[in-house]
């Protein structure tokens, strides 16, 4: 379905951290296009400053009490002056809110596992695979890694949809002390001969690191890369990857348009 | 009174309104389809193409500064060839009007890929693209000297029947003065502004923003200096000025018309919004009926220098 874009009203901007917070758009509209694992352009509606728009993974599709589906809300994390002045919105403020956008995950069904990996703010896109998970039945992992126990959201929403959680924090005040790809890996050692389908999405060496970790394992792994986006439409030729089918040389794509989502086997990693 | 005539003229081209997505800023077109009719566009610019395929720079690839964006993409394309086979009968299908625009490193790959072009069924113009910034061979190159400018207009002309739009740099003294060096060569029309170079720093790693260093600076940060430099052009030459820089609604469209364009282009404010074009045709029509006149085309160059009156705040 085509993208749309909605002057979106902020229901809720509820800080979780110093640096954290989950902005609830009002934009139904996006909310019933969206797909696990694709993205909305955001910025504060009618300024220049910012003003390109910043991407960002659906996190949840926000309900109604009926169940009908009244918005969508997106993990923002203090980086640079927009995701500043979005984690300083009010409820009420508006902002211009273009999706949904990208390739989706593709879920894969039982006996086969998903196992997500996240990394910091790379939580955003599992909420809603992880409800795509638990609607089919499909038994789901959570690998998720921050730096601190404080930085670890959303656990008792991923324990109600029964997915099982496996954390690591950099400082070790909970879960696996040190990176989330040393459980990973010994959970890949030992996997089952239904195999897992890993689903990955964080920094940059994270995502290198669990694509490699994945393929050494012969297991296929789904990665949903950040960049520096302009449009998010394909227009700008911002955001490109290298992406390598086969053995044809490295051609970089536009993430916006042939990703987010990539086969981690088929990126290329510099 | 009636619906107001937003048609424009470019030389022999007619265009139903003046709004044309600029170079670099609407992909290849067809990315667009799901969000505009392509058709309800006065035209679009291709990506910059040559001969053969590019990569283009590593990313990052823009930055975002102050009422504007530095790019560097490094003119990644898929080449004329590819462009004629895969993109041309979609957009001819989509009803769109194509201007191309057209690179090369020497004058030889321009007069080639433009002859291509004039075999190709579907092509509006050609877009000279003798000014970006961020390539090391070619384009502005031939685009910040005089001999150059005319010598490239030249031998394209002498190679198609084709519409040959020169699209100018504001990185040189006097614009205008390369506009007149492209009429002479023949040029039907000419488009400016391409982006200013620039480059920003981040204060922290004492690194560039972007991977290239240098950039081109584009957004609404631009347009007083493009407004200008169209209204500069319009005075000198008598071919058609299609004007550009940080258009972002239909009184930025109006002021380009007023100082002199013929037409427009808009880029950056289409990544800000993809929906724009319509709101902009209608704020068009809004001016016009205010305004009672009956055709748009009647506002070029209908800037009136009489100083305004004091205004107390």
């Amino acid at each position: 379905m085509p993208p749309v874009d909605v002057d979106a009203t902020v229901i809720h901007n509820a800080r979780l951290s110093a640096d954290y917070s989950v902005l609830s758009l009002a934009a139904p509209e996006v909310g019933r296009r969206t797909q696990p694992g694709q993205f909305v352009m955001v910025k504060p509606a009618g300024v220049t400053d910012p003003l390109l728009r910043r991407p960002f993974s659906v996190f949840e599709v926000l309900r109604g009490g009926q169940g009908e589906i009244t918005g969508v809300s997106i993990l923002n994390k203090r980086a640079g002056r927009s995701t500043r002045k979005l984690y300083e919105l009010d409820p009420g403020d508006v902002v211009s809110c273009l999706g949904p956008l990208g390739v989706p995950f593709t879920p894969v069904a039982a006996p086969k596992a998903a196992w997500m990996v996240a990394g910091g703010v790379g939580l955003a896109p599992f909420a809603t695979l992880a409800e795509a998970l638990a609607a089919s039945g499909t038994p789901a992992t959570l690998f998720y890694g921050a730096r601190t126990a404080d930085e670890l959201f959303y656990l008792d929403f991923f324990e109600r949809l029964g997915v099982t959680l496996v954390l690591a924090t950099e400082d070790g005040g909970r879960g696996v002390k040190g990176r989330v790809t040393a459980p990973l890996e010994a959970a890949l050692a030992s996997v089952g001969p239904a195999g897992a389908m890993v689903y990955a999405c964080g920094p940059e060496p994270m995502l290198e690191a669990v694509a490699k970790l994945a393929a050494r394992y012969r297991q296929p792994s789904q990665v949903s890369v950040e960049r520096v986006m302009g449009c998010g439409l394909g227009g700008c030729y911002s955001c490109v990857v290298p992406v390598k089918h086969g053995d044809e040389h490295a051609n970089l794509v536009r993430s916006c348009i042939s990703g987010p989502v990539f086969d981690g086997a088929e990126l290329v990693w510099e | 009174m009636s619906t107001p005539d937003l048609s424009v003229t470019i030389g022999s081209l007619t265009l139903p309104n003046p709004l044309i997505a600029a170079s670099g800023c609407f992909g290849y077109g067809l990315e667009y389809e799901q969000v505009v009719d392509l058709a309800a566009l006065g035209g679009i610019v291709s990506k910059g193409l040559f001969m053969k395929e590019r990569q283009g720079h590593p990313p990052p690839r823009i930055v975002e500064t102050p009422a504007g964006m530095i790019n560097a993409i490094g003119l990644q394309g898929i080449g004329v060839h590819r462009f004629v086979a895969e993109k041309l009968p979609a957009l001819r299908r989509a009803g769109a009007r194509t201007f191309v625009n057209v690179c090369g490193t020497t004058i030889d790959e321009y007069v080639e890929v433009s002859k291509v072009l004039s075999q190709a069924e579907g092509v509006a113009a050609i877009e000279l693209n003798i000014s970006c910034p961020n390539i090391k061979e070619g384009g502005i190159q031939f685009g910040c000297s005089l001999a150059g400018t005319y010598d490239v207009v030249r031998a394209v002309k002498k190679a198609t029947h084709l519409p040959v739009i020169p699209k100018l740099t504001p990185n040189v003294t006097d614009v205008a003065s390369f506009a007149r060096a492209a009429e002479d060569a023949g040029a039907d029309a000419v488009s400016l502004v391409n982006t200013f170079l620039a480059m920003a720093i981040d204060v922290e790693t004492r690194r560039p923003k972007i991977s290239n260093v240098l950039g081109g600076l584009s957004g609404p940060a631009i347009r007083p200096i493009a407004v200008r430099m169209v209204w500069e052009c319009y005075q000198l030459v008598k071919i058609p000025v299609i004007g550009m820089g940080g258009i972002t609604d239909a009184r930025d469209v109006l002021e380009f018309m007023l100082a002199g364009a013929s037409a427009v282009q808009i880029g950056t404010q289409n990544f800000v919004d993809p929906f724009l074009w319509t709101k902009v045709l209608d704020g068009l029509s809004d001016y016009l009926t205010r305004h009672r006149v009956a055709r748009l085309s009647d506002l070029v160059g209908a800037f009136d220098p009489t100083p305004p009156k004091a205004v107390h705040a």
